[in-house]
């Protein structure tokens, strides 16, 4: 096999241990062009693959005519649900969703049917072929309706609704009948695309056993090979992975996309497939963020002391389950944030209907309800009397609090401090009217300062880190310790998917730091070792980071008990500068003399502390393993006039535990929070009667760097006694809390009362409505 | 059709050119060359930025015929005998890449921008790079790279 471009190992030079800024160790790869997407990769011989999807939310498929298609000069196989070769359902945790259409297609842009080709032109030509005659039906897409009628309005079997998940703590009807001040709200939350830019592609090439090897850009390698194998009708050890370079995730990488297909297609066609998705295709080919209905009620003192809180939060999966009941579950016990609440009553609703598929996204069903409690704790304080940061202060849960599922929080969560330190940074200067630059509009002269108003607001974020609910998502690393050209060099090994957070560059800092090595090599990613669980839920640095922690002590142990048998040197002996160095003596051999032509390997697997799945009646339960905060304080300047925003600077407090590496930690907030710049501002997948009006970046609007401001950052270091270093996730909670403190920066220039995400122009401007 | 050009100061030919192929296209899968990206192909996204004739353009907008003849110069053709460009350096050391799906596209863009305008104001590294999409960084470290890569450059001047 001559592979022009296939992943390789990541050499990670230089110093750089934990806590330190080092830099990117496929920097220079990536900077050059030289570093392999999956989208780059070539073999002489390969075919390019092409998916054939519905026009349609909801129709039934009467017949397929594959003849002309397959007459196409050029074109190498044409397939349909009928040639997959075992199973032809498949999901994360329940697999419901048809590798392709069988019979019937639940959503807009479900894969039909695949064609093999030697030109992706000739792909295209020969899908225009596939004659199939449709029986279109009116399409499910109220998923307010759904919960009223969950078994008339079914898009499965199984009725219309995935999950219900209650909670109910307390007594919300006396202390309803306490309360001297009450708020309500109805909120929306619009369908957000991930938006990666790398599109989902990857190349599977048939190997000589029968079996097939893929490269592909995925978040969770194991995760995919549970669900491929079976499709393929393969063992699990006949499908081998890989991972490609990934552009990009964000949680849309999560479920499957072209994997299943690029493996049949090769498997068919004994000859190596390519399948590279374009933009238009990309919108289609992954599930995006919920869209959100919901219905808040909060009751407090007249002083602002909340005594009550209820909350309905539905949520629309689309026509699949995919992570639907996971993101149901963080709904629901997130879902009025970190403030005490003694009575409560909320109910999460995950629901099926036609329109777009809906699962992972960063922030995870935590980011739909902090819209909606950020936006309830501005409309309670504002009822009260009292200002956004002295309202959340209030009512803020710290350590030792309970969280809605009564879980109480055992590791620091200095939210009243965080809000403090936000509210002291200094704010920004007015804008300077003689650039327009600094203007809403810019440079298009939408204004020359006439109508431009001021607001400031806060939002306030907490997510769950690792997986939740009774799941243990463990990760497994694999270091090796040798002499190679004189110098001691580890290699670390592991499944984890580095996607772009920096994963690889802390995997380098922990080995660096637990053996004393500068030399270390960061192996491909592949399912040649065990289970890494999926770069999402903010857990990699904790779980994957544990596990190559363990593996280096597991080597650090025997390399000290070889120096203690050869050298005899006593028991205070540890690996610092590529020697070993004792306490009392200082350094007493070289790590290179002691191993001599010896190599030091260990497998480690790392499991976090068990937690429980919700109670179904209660919801109560230490359903989670660790809790992260971020706190934002957001500037815009709103044109009145013409509804145009222009946020004009981020603050965020974040606590983070412990710094691993501040360079990439930076990179991780500064990134998670122009995403819910998005959320808040222009991001929406537009859907009507199931149909989506907006795929493409012409139409579907990501920030730009126009759009986003200057951010400033106050990075807390309270210790989590219980994870790796003391670490907290770090990925999600800044997606969450950007998104309500813009929104309420808008309130307060304008004055609207913005129930939905993203502001459209027409909800701000005086004009329009 | 056949299509010559030159590609980072080496003459290439690409056969069996079919018309309906863009410049990108024929870079990444005739050429080999997969530096520049394929984020968008609908000239949005920036991530396929090279230089055509000294000028940065969108390579996906670009029909290969239109580049008979002409100069191209791609991410792979930034960094000089004297080792990585001042942009490429910068944007390595600032933390400027993440998943770096974007980085070759921002890089042809930024180099212009230095070479154009070697003391950029932020307002015009932001002009500068407006069609330039990332999705990773929200651009914080993508401004402190463009600064950096200025002064790298002077330096070297
Ligand atoms: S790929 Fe050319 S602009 Fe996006
Ligand atoms: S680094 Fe990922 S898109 Fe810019």
């Amino acid at each position: 096999m001559t592979t022009t471009r296939a992943p390789g190992d990541v050499a990670a030079p230089g110093r750089g241990g934990v806590g330190d800024s080092a830099l990117r160790p496929d920097g220079t790869l990536k900077v050059t062009g030289e570093f392999a997407y999956a989208s780059d990769l070539w073999i002489d011989g390969t075919l390019f693959g092409a998916t054939l999807r519905s026009p349609y939310a909801r129709a039934r498929i009467r017949a397929i005519d594959l003849g002309p298609a397959l007459a196409v000069p050029g074109v190498e196989a044409v397939l349909t649900h009928e040639d997959v070769p075992g199973r032809r359902l498949y999901g994360l945790d329940h697999a419901d969703q048809p590798v392709l259409a069988i019979g019937e297609v639940r959503h807009q842009g479900e894969p039909v049917a695949l064609v093999a080709a030697d030109h992706p032109e000739t792909a295209r030509r020969a899908m225009e072929r596939i004659a199939i005659d449709w029986e279109v039906l009116e399409p499910i897409t109220d998923a307010r309706a759904v919960v009223a009628d969950p078994d008339r309005l079914r898009v499965q079997e199984r009725g219309g609704i995935v999950r219900h998940q209650p909670v109910r703590v307390g007594d919300v009807a006396s202390a309803r009948a306490r309360a001297e001040v009450v708020v309500s709200g109805d909120f929306s939350v619009g369908i957000q695309d991930q938006a990666f830019l790398g599109p989902e592609s990857g190349l599977a090439v048939p190997a000589e056993d029968g079996g097939v090897d893929l490269f592909v850009a995925t978040q969770w390698l194991w995760g995919d090979l549970r669900q491929i194998a079976p499709c393929l009708g393969l063992p699990e050890d006949k499908v081998r992975m890989t991972l490609a370079g990934v552009g990009g995730a964000f949680g849309g990488r999560e479920d499957l996309s072209m994997q299943i297909h690029a493996g049949m297609l090769a498997l068919r066609t004994g000859r190596p497939v390519r399948i590279v998705y374009n933009r238009y295709e990309s919108f289609f080919g992954h599930v995006h963020r919920h869209p959100a209905q919901m219905r808040y009620e909060y009751g407090a003192t007249r002083d602002g002391r909340i005594v009550y809180a209820t909350a309905e939060i539905v949520l629309d999966g689309g026509a699949y389950t995919s992570s639907t009941p996971n993101v149901v579950a963080n709904a629901a016990s997130l879902g009025l944030g970190p403030y005490e609440i003694p009575n409560l009553e909320i109910d999460a609703y995950g629901v099926y209907t036609n329109n777009p598929p809906c699962g992972a996204m960063r922030g995870f069903g935590a980011v739909q309800a902090c819209f909606a409690y950020e936006s309830m704790m501005d409309r309670l304080g504002a009822a009260c009397g009292l200002g956004p940061v002295e309202i959340r202060r209030i009512n803020a849960a710290g350590q030792g609090s309970k969280l809605a599922t009564g879980q109480v929080i055992d590791s620091p969560a200095p939210l009243a401090e965080m809000l403090t330190r936000l509210e002291a940074m200094p704010l920004p200067p007015p804008p300077d009217r003689t650039d327009l630059r600094n203007l809403p509009g810019g440079v298009s002269q939408a204004t020359h300062g006439e109508g431009v108003v001021r607001g400031v607001g806060y939002g306030v974020g907490l997510k769950n880190i690792c997986f939740s609910e009774g799941f243990d998502d463990y990760s497994t690393a694999r270091v090796r310790l040798e002499v190679a050209a004189g110098e001691p060099t580890v290699v670390v090994h592991t499944a984890a998917a580095e996607v772009g957070q920096g994963l690889v560059t802390l995997q380098a800092q922990i080995a660096r730091t637990e053996l004393g090595v500068d030399r270390v090599t960061v192996a491909p990613a592949d399912d040649r070792i065990g289970d890494a669980g999926s770069s999402s839920a903010s857990r990699q640095s904790y779980m994957t980071g544990g596990a190559v922690r363990a593996a280096c002590a597991a080597v650090r142990d025997e390399v000290l008990a070889l120096a203690r048998t050869r050298l005899g040197a006593g028991d205070d002996l540890s690996l610092a500068g590529g020697k070993v160095v004792s306490a009392s003596a200082g350094a007493v051999a070289t790590i290179a003399d002691v191993l001599g032509d010896r190599t030091v390997e260990h497998t480690r697997e790392y499991h976090h502390r068990p937690t429980v799945p919700m109670d179904p009646v209660t919801g109560q339960g230490d359903t989670h393993v660790q809790l992260a905060l971020c706190v934002h304080r957001a500037v815009v300047d709103v044109d009145v006039e013409l509804g145009l925003v222009k946020v004009v600077e981020l603050a965020a407090v974040q606590d983070v535990g412990k710094i691993m590496n501040r360079l990439s930690l930076e990179g991780q907030i500064h990134g998670g929070s122009a995403q819910g710049l998005g959320l808040a501002l222009m991001e929406e997948i537009v859907v009507q009667d199931g149909l989506v009006r907006n795929p493409s970046f012409t139409d579907y609007l990501i920030p730009t760097i126009l759009d986003t401001p200057p951010q400033r950052l106050e990075i807390l270091e309270r210790p989590d006694p219980r994870a790796p270093y003391g670490l907290r996730g770090a990925g999600e909670p800044p997606t969450l809390s950007s998104t309500p403190a813009i929104v309420a920066a808008v309130r307060a220039a304008t004055g609207r009362p913005l129930n939905r995400v993203p502001i459209r122009p027409e909800d701000l401007c005086r004009r329009c409505s | 059709m056949r299509v010559t050009f030159t590609v980072n100061g080496r003459e290439q030919v690409a056969d069996d050119v079919w018309e309906g192929e863009s410049l990108l296209f024929v870079l990444r899968e005739r050429l080999g060359l997969l530096g520049a990206k394929n984020a968008c192909e609908q000239g949005e996204c920036g991530s396929c930025t090279v230089y055509l004739d000294g000028l940065p353009v969108c390579a996906c907008l670009v029909a290969a015929g239109q580049a008979q003849g002409r100069r191209v110069r791609t991410v792979e053709g930034l960094a000089g005998a004297d080792g990585l460009a001042p942009v490429q350096r910068a944007f390595a050391e600032c933390g400027a890449v993440q998943c770096g799906f974007c980085t070759p596209g921002l890089l042809v863009q930024a180099d212009d921008l230095i070479t154009r305008v070697p003391e950029p104001s932020d307002a015009e590294i932001r002009e500068a790079l407006a069609g330039n999409l990332c999705r990773c960084t929200g651009y914080e470290k993508i401004l402190d790279a463009v600064r950096r890569a200025a002064e790298l450059k002077a330096a070297r001047r």
